[in-house]
């Protein structure tokens, strides 16, 4: 089956690239060889009906997989110049490298100064750390409503605030790449709207890989949507091309709400 | 609106009134139980302080055994006690959240986990008496400890670990998955996620276990008169090798004799143990409220 693939990198590269990417859990196949390219700075969503495998391929651009127990992961994934799955790559350090955004807000049981720090302390920052928390909690649009209160713990904040503070920590740590799994949905609509606006505001210093279950969200916030299908890579275009006009038949019965 | 459906509480059944019986009668039967145990505890503590109380004084608490039942006191048992609540609580504490960690954190899933998993599940129910024996033919008799505090300790922790092993467990386990991923997510190696936030989030289960674990040890008497706790005994333990007794050991001696008076001093040496074990969770709680509040 083959798979339309339009998206041209500028001069500025690739961000990750996947080539031949295939993931086992324990038989069960949930990707099956995926290569695509995430250009720099942009912002790329992956769209398909629920259990397509974009949540996993996601969570193989940091390594994230190696946690499951019976994982196993096929392919490369060049990130630098480098195979993130070469043996001598040190998955905690991709992970520090690749930020990630879960599902659901996870703020750590501390105050919210400490979920920020707690990335750059695990990671020796030295610096001004209470700058840095600052820096982070503005670029996540959080800092105004927090600023009196960093000492608080973190589960005092609304389900979107404390999304928004998942942001921060992600950011404090200084990532090349944000990955986000489904961040807005668990959230209401005026969070979730602003979770969009951050994630546009963002798209000016980092690259972005978003997971949608969201079609509208996806056409909203992304330059580029690739589309998966039981684990195979369909389309993958820009996001103008394919909610308007695909060139696969799937794709388009998925966009138009035929399936999914 | 039309009246096809009957008012609330129109109509009610025959059926409708026996099914809320049964609820009643359930209700009844269950609250029955609860006061069986209540009450069995109440009078227990009543004739207790009731019988003891008389005996408890300054003098009781400062006296060595005696065979004159006006000179007798705790001090040795409860010297003894307190010396093996906190060696047993020094060795098997860490050696058990150690193991906890190991398996829930470390691991893998193969077939050595699984049987050391059971294992620790049938260990934990292992009668005392058989920890006794491996005591005495361990501790005592091939490392050459003797019959000394550091014996009855080891034997002890021996018998608490599993419990310990299995709450902490059980602790680290509920700490959610979200959480370590969060913390995996931003470069954090297995010992800062296992070190920074499971095990601040899991102490207060694994204290709570490691309580009931100990309090379980400090009534223990089996596997102590095996390893050699002595009966009567007239000096506190000074180190790791003396001879010790413990209090429910002294208890026992003093029911067993013949003269009431003893009896008496049995009774107070209850509450004297009661009391251990009450301060003893409320230390548990204390530090438990503490952990709760850093979070």
């Amino acid at each position: 089956m083959a798979t339309t693939y339009d998206v041209r990198l500028g001069p500025e590269g690739a961000a990750l690239e996947a080539k031949n990417v295939s993931v086992f859990y324990g038989d069960k196949q949930a990707i099956d060889t995926v290569s695509l390219a995430v250009p720099k700075k942009q912002v790329v969503a992956l769209i398909g009906p629920s259990g397509c495998g974009k949540s996993t391929l996601l969570r193989c651009f940091n390594r994230m997989n190696d946690l499951v127990k019976g994982a196993r992961v096929e392919g490369d994934v060049e990130f630098r110049g480098q195979n993130l799955y070469d043996p001598n790559i040190d998955p905690v350090e991709v992970r520090r490298r690749i930020g990630m955004v879960f599902q659901k807000p996870n703020p750590f049981p501390k105050s919210i100064y400490d979920n920020v720090a707690f990335g750059p302390r695990i990671n020796r920052f030295e610096g001004n750390l209470d700058d840095l928390v600052e820096t982070s909690l503005r670029q996540a649009a959080l800092w105004d409503e927090v600023n009196d209160r960093l000492g608080e713990s973190a589960y005092a904040l609304s389900g979107g605030q404390q999304q928004r503070l998942c942001i921060a920590r992600t950011l404090a740590v200084k990532p090349e790449l944000v990955l986000m799994d489904e961040p807005a949905s668990a959230l209401d609509p005026i969070a979730t709207q602003r979770i969009e606006e951050l994630i546009y505001e963002l798209k000016e210093e980092y690259t972005i890989v978003i997971v949608t279950h969201n079609m509208q969200q996806a056409a909203r916030i992304s330059d580029y949507t690739a589309f998966l299908y039981m684990g195979k890579l369909i389309e993958y275009g820009p996001t103008d091309t394919i909610f308007t006009n695909p060139r696969e038949e799937r794709t388009e019965a998925y966009v138009t709400g035929r399936f999914g | 609106m039309t009246a096809q459906h009957p008012a609330i509480g129109e109509g009610r059944s025959a059926l409708d009134r026996k099914r809320r019986a049964k609820g009643a009668v359930f209700a009844v039967l269950c609250g029955a139980a609860t006061a069986v145990g209540v009450l069995s505890l109440a009078v227990l503590l009543v004739d207790v302080v009731a019988d003891g109380i008389g005996s408890l004084d300054a003098d009781f608490m400062t006296s060595f055994a005696s065979r004159f039942p006006e000179r007798a006191g705790i001090k040795a048992a409860l010297a003894g006690s307190v010396w093996i609540l906190f060696l047993t609580a020094s060795i098997a504490f860490p050696l058990s959240v150690a193991a906890a960690i190991y398996l829930e954190e470390y691991a893998g899933e193969g077939w050595i986990s699984r049987a050391i998993q059971t294992n620790i599940a049938n260990l934990a129910g292992v009668p005392s008496i058989v920890y006794g024996i491996l005591g005495l033919a361990f501790f005592v008799r091939t490392l050459g400890f003797d019959r000394s505090v550091i014996s009855g300790a080891l034997t002890l922790s021996l018998l608490v670990m599993p419990v310990i092993i299995i709450a902490s467990q059980e602790a680290i386990r509920a700490v959610p998955s979200t959480i370590r991923e969060a913390a995996y997510g931003l470069g954090a190696t297995r010992w800062q996620v296992v070190s920074r936030q499971i095990l601040p989030m899991a102490m207060p289960g694994i204290m709570t276990g490691t309580i009931l674990a100990l309090s379980r040890a400090v009534g223990e008497t089996a596997p102590l008169i095996m390893v050699g706790a002595v009966g009567f005994i007239a000096f506190t333990p000074d180190g790791l090798r003396d001879p010790f007794t413990v209090l429910p050991l002294q208890i026992y001696n003093w029911v067993s004799r013949p003269q009431d008076e003893f009896r008496a001093l049995a009774a107070a040496g209850i509450i004297v143990l009661l009391a251990l074990l009450l301060s003893m969770n409320a230390v548990a709680i204390v530090l438990r409220n503490r952990y709760r509040t850093r979070i």
